[in-house]
């Protein structure tokens, strides 16, 4: 009995470092987004200038005391209109992944309860959206419906819904085989019940995790939107439409290198976040 | 102890833990045994005594966070627990072989069996691809797999699970080991299929020498196939010895307990309870000071504070106990209920009445221009079941028990015929309708793990059906009403804030009773509600089963696939074979006097734990696998398997109908088996 323990606790690493291993990028990913909500919502309160000062005398400064990151072509000041792009890029993003996330989880989890000619016809309305490119199918619907933040919004959520659709279906289906939901039947409930009160909140975490790496994604679509002129009017500050504005300065590097790198942080950090959350959801990462 | 030239195995004080963030799971704490060349051994014990993890020790299959911490496993003049991994992979599956519970995962599903197999022997270069080919060929024949030539060809789904077990033990003996290890093979067969893996295995080892490690949580599989048996309970050996000798007289309380608590096909109950023992098996994180037995052991001395050690009896048995160490015996469990005396009057009211019931199902198409295949589930069944009275309904996987079960409870709607519920027909009613009748009937359902909503607390869970039909109208007095539920179930009242994940798997099951009576039914469908339960857990969900229908008057539809539960807690029996009834009798009636070939063949597959009655008890042969319910056969259904079948049997279907004394068989020639 002696020899077990002497023999174990060498290859047992401390606790800390176990944390580490497991939760340090959700953590580091955890850190980078609050940054940015803060950044965001404290805005005014964080950032040196006015946004939307245009002062053509300033323009084109590389970074410096006053200016941090440098103006822009108007003479505005980069990290001023960073923080403020925070503001609709994180905004935009989870406006389209909660409201297009919660209409195809609802879609799909109809469909997978309901089977039969309902499951049919939602789920071919889903593969019809899901043939098309999402980023060519949004900036065609984007087009059509003019530039700006809400018709992007709306461009994107046409796209948006249907991997949600197709996840919770399939985890619908998986749960609606076990016996709890017989059990339910059997017990009297009605298919409102068991679906909504009994089934979709054993199926939430798989779709917790595909909304955290989503939202990275839906941030850097709708930067991507922007970039390409079917986002935001000007001058609202949004990073895509920034890396636009700088694309074509390549001695003024900083104009367009700042918003990339905001974009690069906070998909990042939503990433990593969601990754922590999967590992945290799946027991067999967990015992790694 | 130098070892004598034949001993083959030697495991010397293993201790294989996991070690996780919580503490080492102390899994398997110090066993030590012997296994001679050719000897065939039966380890048994409850989930979680370790006795799996022993057998993949042997083999080092173990996984992360699992290791050997101390020990040794002699084989051969090797240690194993010492090996490097590429010196074990050269043992494993050359000269020890594993056959494991699942045969659905453990081939895998996109290869050919020939594959599979061949590849299993040229791994080890003692075959060319041509001779292994050949040898598999040889090898499936040997295991009984009818066409081998044919059969090499296809892939493991197109198998059933008894062929695949077959293939599995191909693979096993493709390498002649010196030691095949068995890890429950037959738990996931049905009985008859697992008579003739069992009979397989004892062939198999007296033909070619193998010794074997036969793993399993049935007392009478391991009596049948072992010569000597190892009793594990929480990660030790609590008691070794020969079949005759160990279950006719244990001489440990755990396997004295083990062996009353299961019930037996060739014993006529006295009382539909069964000996238990209380309480859970201990923590392995924290295993208890001195025997671990104890706190369960109705036999306990104050001696048993400390640590009792394996002392040999005799030549050849062995017991970790301070009572029978002491010359102190294990009586016979006294039966607390006088035999209670089943009143039945003649004139009882039908409480469910089954006509003629059909449920096929379609089944997806080959193709468009194919003809929709149809799975005949149930195919014209009449029962009826008495207000009070238990009746069992049994058959192999496929007869269509599970979806009769879910017809007359009407989670299913029925392809043609009708049931009657009390009066009322129910056979085409709409949900709608059913569900103020839903109160009435309930149902218990087999696993344990997946009948419960992990997201809902047990007070959420039992507190829903009271809300739902307005027993209660408000939340304190659901509350209270379920602490009274917990209380009849015989659960504490503080499980009610309580999630299912907190619970064992017996406890599980005590929720999903009580979830079934919350409403206050009349009729309990129980679909085999014990056979995910270990022996133990299983008698006193048997005994709670029991006692509520003495205290409310429960009527039961009692679905099980083991013979011996069966003719314990029933009635009367329903032997149902691909979707059609061939025999109903009062339970006493078909066990001493069956009339079918299928119960008696039946009946005879099922294992009794004592090598002596077994050998004097008549072996009727099943032949074959269940033939498919999409395609049954002509006549009676039963021919393809039956032994006296007739030519008249191919064309005429017999009609169940009346025999000697009240039992109804579907037969032309009833009792002639």
């Amino acid at each position: 009995m002696s020899l077990a323990p002497a023999l174990i606790m060498p290859r047992m690493a401390s606790p800390t470092r176990r944390w580490v291993r497991r939760y340090g990028l959700a953590a580091a990913g955890a850190v980078i987004v609050i940054v940015w909500v803060l950044a965001a919502i404290f805005a005014p309160l964080v950032s040196p200038h006015d946004p939307y000062l245009v002062n053509v005398v300033n323009r084109l400064k590389p970074p410096s005391a006053l200016h941090w990151l440098g103006t822009d072509a108007l003479g505005r000041d980069v990290f001023t209109r960073i923080i403020y792009g925070a503001r609709i890029s994180l905004a935009v993003g989870l406006v389209v992944v909660l409201v297009g996330g919660l209409f195809g989880t609802l879609l799909g989890a109809v469909a997978a309860y309901a089977r039969g000619w309902a499951e049919e016809a939602l789920m071919r309305v889903t593969d019809l959206v899901f043939c098309f490119p999402p980023i060519v199918l949004a900036m065609a619907i984007a087009a059509a419906l003019g530039i700006g933040t809400v018709n992007t919004v709306i461009a994107m959520l046409v796209v948006w819904w249907p991997k949600f659709a197709r996840l919770a279906r399939s985890l619908v289906i998986t749960q609606r085989s076990l016996e709890y939901v017989e059990a339910a039947q059997s017990v009297g409930f009605g298919p409102v019940h068991i679906l909504g009160r009994q089934i979709i909140p054993n199926a939430v975490g798989p779709l917790i995790v595909l909304v955290t790496l989503d939202l990275g994604h839906a941030i850097l679509v709708f930067a991507g939107l922007s970039f390409l002129g079917l986002g935001v009017v000007p001058p609202t500050a949004e990073w895509g439409a920034m890396v636009a504005e700088g694309r074509e300065l390549v001695q003024q590097w900083w104009v367009a290198t700042f918003p990339g790198i905001a974009i690069l942080t906070v998909v990042m950090g939503f990433n990593f976040v969601g990754d922590g959350i999967r590992d945290w959801l799946d027991p067999h990462a967990r015992t790694r | 102890m130098p070892a004598p030239a034949d001993i083959l195995l030697q495991v010397r004080d293993l201790r294989t833990w996991f070690l996780t963030d919580a503490g080492p799971v102390r899994a398997v704490d110090g066993v030590s045994f012997d296994l001679r060349a050719g000897e065939t051994l039966g380890i048994v014990g409850e989930s979680g005594s370790g006795k799996s993890v022993c057998a993949k020790s042997i083999m080092r299959l173990l996984d992360e966070p699992a290791r050997i911490v101390g020990g040794s496993i002699l084989f051969q003049g090797r240690d194993l627990a010492n090996l490097d991994e590429a010196a074990i992979r050269s043992v494993r599956g050359r000269e020890i072989a594993m056959v494991f519970q699942d045969p659905m995962t453990s081939l895998n599903p996109v290869l050919r069996i020939a594959r599979q197999l061949v590849e299993a022997m040229t791994a080890h270069g003692r075959f060319t691809p041509k001779a292994a080919r050949l040898r598999a060929i040889d090898l499936l024949r040997r295991m009984g797999v009818g066409a081998p030539e044919r059969a090499i060809n296809s892939y493991p789904h197109q198998f059933s699970g008894g062929m695949r077990q077959r293939v599995m033990l191909s693979m096993g003996f493709s390498n002649e080991p010196a030691l095949l290890i068995a890890d429950e093979p037959t738990t996931a067969l049905d009985v008859t299929i697992q008579a003739q893996i069992l009979e397989l295995l004892r062939e198999l080892n007296h033909d070619f020498g193998t010794a074997v490690i036969l793993i399993s949580h049935d007392l009478g599989v391991i009596a049948n196939v072992c010569q000597r048996i190892l009793v594990m309970y929480a990660g030790e050996v609590v008691e070794e010895g020969p079949p005759e000798e160990l279950l006719s007289d244990p001489r440990h309380p755990y396997t004295w307990a083990l062996l009353h608590a299961a019930p037996r096909i060739d014993a006529t109950a006295t009382d539909r309870r069964l000996a238990t023992i209380d309480g859970q098996p201990p923590d392995p994180r924290a295993w208890p000071d001195g025997c671990r037995f104890r706190a369960r052991c109705p036999f306990a001395i104050a001696q048993c504070a400390d640590h009792p050690a394996l002392l040999p009896i005799n030549d050849t048995r062995a017991s970790r106990c301070w009572v029978t160490q002491q010359g102190g015996t294990l009586r016979p469990p006294e039966r607390a209920h006088p035999a209670p005396t089943m009143a039945i009057a003649d004139a009882r009211q039908p409480l469910l009445e089954v006509t003629d019931l059909h449920k096929h199902f379609v089944l997806p198409k080959d193709g468009y221009f194919t003809p929709a295949r149809v799975l005949r589930a149930v195919d014209g069944v009449s029962l009826t079941v008495h207000r009070g009275e238990t009746v069992g309904l049994v058959g192999e996987s496929g007869c269509g028990k599970s979806t009769l079960a879910r017809l007359v409870t009407r989670l299913h709607a029925p392809t043609a015929g009708k049931i009657v519920f009390d009066g009322i027909d129910i056979s085409q009613a709409r949900q709608s309708d059913i569900r103020p009748l839903r109160r009435r009937m309930q149902m218990i359902f087999q696993d344990p793990y997946a009948s419960l909503n992990p997201r809902m607390s047990v007070g959420e869970i039992l507190a829903g059906p009271l809300l739902l039909h307005r027993i209660v109208d408000s939340r304190s007095a659901a509350s209270g009403r379920v602490g009274e539920l917990l209380d009849l179930v015989g659960l504490p009242a503080t499980a009610a804030g309580r999630f299912p994940h907190e619970f064992s798997g017996g406890q599980r099951q005590r929720i999903s009773i009580a979830r079934a009576l919350a409403v206050g039914p009349d009729l309990v469908v129980a679909d085999e509600p014990i056979s995910a339960l270990d022996v133990n857990i299983q008698a006193q969900i048997i005994n709670l089963m029991v006692d509520l229908q003495e205290r409310l008057g429960l009527t039961y539809l009692f679905i099980a696939h083991d013979l011996a539960v069966v003719r314990h807690v029933c009635d009367r029996i329903i032997v149902l074979y691909l979707g059609k009834v061939m025999e109903i009798a009062r339970a006493a009636d078909l066990f001493t006097r069956p009339l079918h070939p299928y119960t008696s063949t039946l009946i005879a597959a099922a294992p009794v734990p004592d090598p002596r009655i077994e050998r004097t008890r008549r072996h009727v042969p099943m032949k074959g696998e269940p033939p498919s319910a999409v395609n049954p056969p002509s006549g009676c259904r039963f021919r393809t398997r039956c032994p006296i079948a007739q030519p008249r049997c191919t064309v005429e279907e017999p009609v169940l109908q009346p025999g000697v004394a009240g039992q109804m068989v579907a037969c032309h020639f009833p009792g002639a088996l």
